[in-house]
């Protein structure tokens, strides 16, 4: 009984370490075909359309909504200390720092990543990667790697994007709602963000990039051949990616701080 | 094994494959000979579609060498490889097109990927291997519009577009009707005797495969059961290849009676 436990436990933990170092062997192969010609540049830019360009109207929505809580929730919290007029800066720190990143990087792998693991999936199923394995083209280099690069390029915009529309968000429901003055909403916000705020933000979008593409192509490279396969896979890549950039999240923030 | 006016292209020794803790392959003997099509038949599921991939090194085995012109691409590194692949193509079970380029693009990938040829170039060697395989005109669609033979034919011309020493099939005609197979396999046929490339194709399709084949090996059991000329196979001694090719052969008699008649063919 208690052997067969250990057993368990043991056989388990050998099971998570090797698909960890599977997944850094994938990540490091991934990297080492990004650097070697010929460069997929039309490739880049189509992926760059599809995690950036469409996930637009997501990350607004989301960012104009978040912004809005924010102002609503600040504003009822800093009044009880008759500091209404710093609602500028809580938002605007609150969204710059932690949530613009964390959240459109949530929002990228409920919509794209999970495309990207369903499409590498379907690849794989259909013996499409294979058909590149055979043609001497490595899927890798081209399937991989442009996504890879794209999402990293892409995800500090798309973060901006969110910061920009969710402060707007505060001072739409601050401002014109709740009757804060437009100036101490600007200025309060002006004094108190750094530029390593900002950079701060840019960083942890730009690492969440390469979590979220990384863990949903992995995951979609090693589907097993079937339809249920594929729906585990998604599945498993979608939870694993959000988890990993929690956690993530704390680590980087706790260094930047 | 009647191979003897013929050196092998690719010879594989003692390979040993398990999958999960399915032993599949056991120990394969096999020689290709140059220039012909050589069929191998076998059980579904019985590891032939896993031995064709050892050929190509998308597989590796746990023992034993794949030679190919004599370099054992088992121990190739992926650099390596990717050259030796170079001389080869396969067209896929369901074809494996690129859902997401067209047929034209699709036939174009190896070309524009592979070769030096300026894009001016590309496009009439693309229209010829459309022709070649019956599908002018159909460059612009997808290949999900696609009906499954047409697919099957748009592979082929993909396989076929960087001239390739060495052509693999995987199931060609699996899916199809009667007639659609036997046409993929006229094309087939036709195009390797057009283009002289040897040809390497996995199929249980018995007996039309004897009529298209100049060697056939059986998988049995993990190993090769028996190879030899397409006319001496048929008339194996070994019983598992007896068995599993006269099945093939004749329709199983829905009653007994009606039987006795059946089996004089």
């Amino acid at each position: 009984m208690v052997t067969t436990l250990v057993a368990g436990v043991g056989r388990k933990s050998l099971g998570i370490l090797g698909e960890m170092g599977r997944m850094m062997v994938f990540l490091m192969s991934t990297v080492s075909w990004m650097a070697r010609p010929p460069f997929r540049g039309m490739q880049v830019l189509k992926q760059i359309h599809f995690i950036g360009v469409k996930s637009l109207f997501v990350i607004a929505l989301t960012g104009i909504f978040t912004g809005m809580v924010l102002g609503l929730q600040g504003y009822y919290s800093l009044r009880k200390f008759g500091a209404e007029g710093l609602l500028g800066s809580a938002v605007a720190l609150s969204i710059i720092r932690e949530l613009g990143p964390v959240l459109s990087a949530l929002m990228v792998t409920g919509r794209a990543g999970s495309a990207m693991t369903a499409e590498i999936g379907i690849m794989r199923i259909t013996e499409q990667i294979d058909a590149l394995d055979t043609m001497a083209v490595s899927p890798m280099q081209y399937l991989i790697a442009p996504k890879v690069l794209a999402a990293v390029l892409i995800m500090p915009m798309l973060c901006s994007i969110f910061d920009l529309i969710g402060i707007y968000g505060g001072y739409l429901v601050g401002v014109h709602l709740l009757g804060v003055s437009s100036g101490a909403y600007i200025s309060s916000m002006e004094s108190s963000v750094e530029w390593k705020d900002v950079y701060g933000g840019w960083l942890k979008a730009l690492s969440f990039g390469v979590i979220i593409s990384w863990v949903c192509t992995y995951k979609g490279y090693h589907t097993t051949m079937s339809a249920e396969g594929l729906g585990t896979a998604t599945t498993e890549a979608v939870v694993l990616a959000s988890v990993v950039i929690l956690m993530w999240d704390y680590f980087i923030t706790s260094v930047l701080m | 094994m009647g191979t003897e006016h013929t050196t092998p292209v690719i010879r594989l020794v003692g390979v040993e494959k398990t999958l999960g803790a399915q032993p599949v392959l056991k120990g394969v003997h096999l020689e290709i000979p140059r220039g012909k099509l050589t069929t191998i038949i076998g059980k579904s599921g019985g590891g032939k579609s896993v031995l064709l991939k050892h050929m190509i090194g998308l597989l590796r085995p746990d023992c034993g060498q794949v030679l190919v012109d004599g370099i054992d691409i088992a121990r190739l590194s992926a650099h390596e490889l990717n050259e030796v692949r170079k001389k080869f193509a396969m067209l896929f079970q369901g074809a494996a097109l690129f859902d997401s380029l067209t047929v034209f693009e699709n036939v174009a990938f190896p070309l524009r990927e592979k070769s030096r040829l300026a894009s001016a170039e590309v496009e009439p060697k693309v229209l010829e291997m459309l022709e070649a395989v019956g599908l002018t005109g159909m460059g612009h669609k997808f290949p999900a519009e696609l009906s499954g033979g047409m697919r099957k034919r748009a592979g082929l011309a993909r396989a076929l577009v960087m001239g390739p020493e060495i052509i693999l099939f995987d199931e060609p005609t699996t899916g199809l009707d009667p007639l659609l197979a036997r046409t993929i396999h006229d094309l087939i046929l036709e195009t390797q005797r057009r283009f002289g490339f040897t040809a390497i194709m996995v199929s249980h399709e018995i007996p039309e495969i004897f009529g298209l084949s100049d060697y056939v090996a059986m998988l049995l059991d993990g190993v090769i059961a028996e190879m030899a000329t397409a006319e001496a196979f048929q008339r194996t001694g070994h019983p598992g290849v007896r068995e599993f090719i006269h099945v093939g052969r004749m329709p199983e008699p829905l009653f007994s009676a009606v039987g006795s008649g059946a089996q004089g063919r």
